[in-house]
């Protein structure tokens, strides 16, 4: 029973001293939170990569944390509000939901704290800049090889992650345009979304691939969907040209293997450095632009051991 | 016997014992954190902490009612999705007063609740399959009727108040604690004293530890079952309502997933899976105890693959101390 007692009274200290102590402290060394959309994936493990990378050459200390899935709303802004408590220096941020993470992101305004965008961004004018890919650009260049792989005629289709995205709809859209607008013999038959899930993507390329006897060629719009098509066409015995986006060990084994015909590799290692480095530059004081590309690349057979391209490539 | 001995013998009895272990190893987790890092124990974020476990906590509220039956409801996360939803329908869609999303989210819920019951207790579906059923179902129409698409509250500006606002710190500018909180201890209290004073609390005990004894002393069990799983399916459009106006908006991709959070949390709280046996009190523990680890190791800049790791081991303890202490 004291024991006990003392367990209650320690506890209404607890909760006393938790009112009274304001903040108060402040770390020493320069500390730069990223939160993002995601952390299993290996793209996201590159991001993390690259950050970490930028930190050892900034000096700062840089954590990355994200949600399982990327439907995880309330999860990322309880991260996000951990973040802030451990009172940094500035924060990078992938938002799921842009307006959900309003509130927080005015608190950071607020306190002087510096916001950079990665990846997605944040659909806000807080963060002081967004360090992303151009997914119209890096999607149009897919539709570009797609056209010069299968002579500028036949038809073609689209498995894309999903329709509610910023890069879900920025890669089917530059796709597609660039397909309208320069190649007019090729036909898009078929646009559809398998959530980035290899097995769902793999059902939808065989149903594709079932209603479309002359299909020539297939875009996956990221790592999970362009697997699923490999698959699809590999369970169907269908010869197609597939071109994937992301990279990943799989995918660049079917690339070197010639089923998958290339891919568009963004650069994630690049994105969470040129995070980091935003955040050290906006800490500085010194003038950033809105957005900072961090650029894509082509890659096939030819130049996937090129050390350029190796380096953007993760497994 | 005295109100004193009364007052001794309660605490001395096994759920109040569950209690004190509970409580004692949410305090010890909140001592070890505020030494690990000075971020800890911050009023910032301890508002963090008590907002984050808003919602965990009103669904194990939720589950405790069903888990006490011997039950088990699976659907609670996307129902608490559905539910948001239906006040976006209701709100942004419709164009509908306030209190008429108000009113149509925990009616939805209930709704849900009581379509559960009718299949565990008429069709004899068992409650891990109907409730799993009721889950990807309610999951897949929180995606149609939204159109995949998020719904936003930005015509109902009362909306995000529900959450965000803070009630306690109009009146006590020092303690600004958001509604949600205060919502999940009126939600604690309510629920508490039906399951203690009412009969529908002695049903929902005595069908958790002896369903055919309550059927053959001619209670309709078969009622009692649903109006519980219906009182369930309230309390989650309750958590809708607080997680849509935390996010202001109705995300609909979300909540598969919240339902084990939410089991965990009345395990840890003292609950019997078996049924029979469980408090509120120990289930809002519980949910404490669930968010604390994972703020308290955020702060800590515990790599994340090793927070989910700490997290199953402490959620094994905890059951493990709970059956150690049954055994003696």
């Amino acid at each position: 029973m004291n024991s006990k007692r003392k367990l209650v009274s320690m506890a209404i200290g607890l909760a006393l001293s938790a009112g009274l102590a304001g903040p108060g402290y402040a770390a020493e060394e320069t500390y730069i939170p990223l939160i993002s959309k995601g952390f299993q994936h290996q793209f996201w493990q590159a991001v993390k990569a690259g950050a970490e990378q930028a930190g050892k050459d900034y000096k700062v200390k840089v954590t990355f944390e994200g949600p399982e899935t990327e439907a995880m709303v309330d999860k990322q802004i309880d991260m996000l509000s951990a973040a802030l408590a451990k009172k940094p220096k500035a924060i990078g941020f992938a938002a799921l939901d842009s307006k959900a993470a309003i509130p927080l992101l005015k608190k950071a305004q607020a306190a002087k704290i510096p916001v950079v965008a990665f990846d997605s961004g944040v659909d806000s004018d807080i963060p002081v800049t967004t360090a992303t890919t151009d997914n119209l650009a890096a999607a149009g260049l897919a539709a570009d090889k797609m056209a010069e792989l299968i002579g500028k005629a036949g038809e073609v289709a689209v498995v894309v992650h999903d329709q509610t995205s910023r890069t879900g709809i920025d890669r089917r859209d530059g796709f597609l345009n660039r397909m309208k607008s320069t190649y007019p013999n090729i036909k898009v038959v078929s646009v559809q979304y398998g959530g980035g899930d290899q097995l769902k993507s793999t059902e939808i390329t065989k149903s594709i691939l079932q209603a479309n006897p002359n299909i020539k060629g297939i875009f996956g719009g990221n790592e999970g969907s362009a697997i699923g098509v490999l698959n699809g066409a590999k369970e169907m015995k269908r010869k197609i040209v597939i071109i994937g986006y992301d990279s990943g060990k799989q995918q660049k084994a079917a690339i070197a293997d010639g089923s998958m015909a290339g891919a568009i590799t963004q650069n994630p290692v690049g994105i969470g450095y040129k995070t980091v480095e935003a955040a050290v530059k906006a800490l500085k004081g010194e003038k950033l632009p809105k957005i900072i590309d961090t650029g894509f690349f082509w890659y096939d057979k030819t130049n996937i051991k090129d050390p350029k391209i190796a380096a953007v490539l993760y497994d | 016997m005295s109100a004193y001995q009364r007052l001794k013998a309660s605490f001395f009895s096994p759920s109040t014992r569950q209690k004190l272990l509970a409580f004692g190893s949410l305090v010890g987790l909140m001592i070890f954190f505020s030494m690990a890092s000075p971020s800890f124990m911050q009023a910032d974020n301890m508002v963090g902490i008590l907002q984050a476990t808003a919602v965990n906590g009103v669904l194990a509220i939720a589950s405790t009612f069903v888990i006490i039956t011997g039950g088990i409801d699976l659907s609670v996360g996307t129902l608490m999705t559905f539910c948001a939803v239906m006040a976006g329908v209701f709100l942004t869609y419709w164009g509908l007063p306030f209190y008429v999303g108000v009113a149509a989210a925990i009616f939805f819920g209930a709704f849900s609740g009581f379509v559960s019951g009718v299949l565990i207790a008429k069709l004899k579906i068992p409650p891990f399959i109907a409730t799993l059923g009721m889950m990807l179902l309610l999951k897949g129409l929180s995606l149609v009727i939204s159109g995949t698409k998020p719904i936003y509250f930005n015509d109902t500006p009362e909306f995000p108040s529900i959450s965000q606002d803070s009630l306690i710190g109009y009146f006590l500018p020092d303690l600004p604690i958001p509604n949600a909180v205060l919502i999940l201890f009126v939600v604690a209290v309510l629920s508490s004293l039906v399951l203690n004073k009412t009969v529908l609390g002695s049903y929902t005990f005595a069908l958790g530890s002896n369903e055919e004894a309550v059927r053959l002393s001619g209670v309709n069990v078969d009622r009692w079952k649903i109006i519980i799983y219906s009182l369930g399916g309230a309390i989650c459009g309750i958590a809708g309502l607080l997680i849509a106006s935390r996010l202001n908006s109705a995300q609909p991709a979300l909540g598969q997933g919240y339902e084990l959070d939410a089991i965990a949390a009345v395990v840890i709280g003292g609950t019997s899976l078996s049924g029979g046996a469980g408090t509120i009190l120990g289930t809002i523990i519980g949910a404490f105890i669930m968010s604390v680890l994972t703020n308290g190791l955020r702060i800590m800049s515990v790599a994340q693959e090793w927070q989910t790791v700490v997290t199953g081991v402490i959620i094994i303890l905890a059951v493990y101390a709970d059956i150690l202490r049954k055994r003696k």
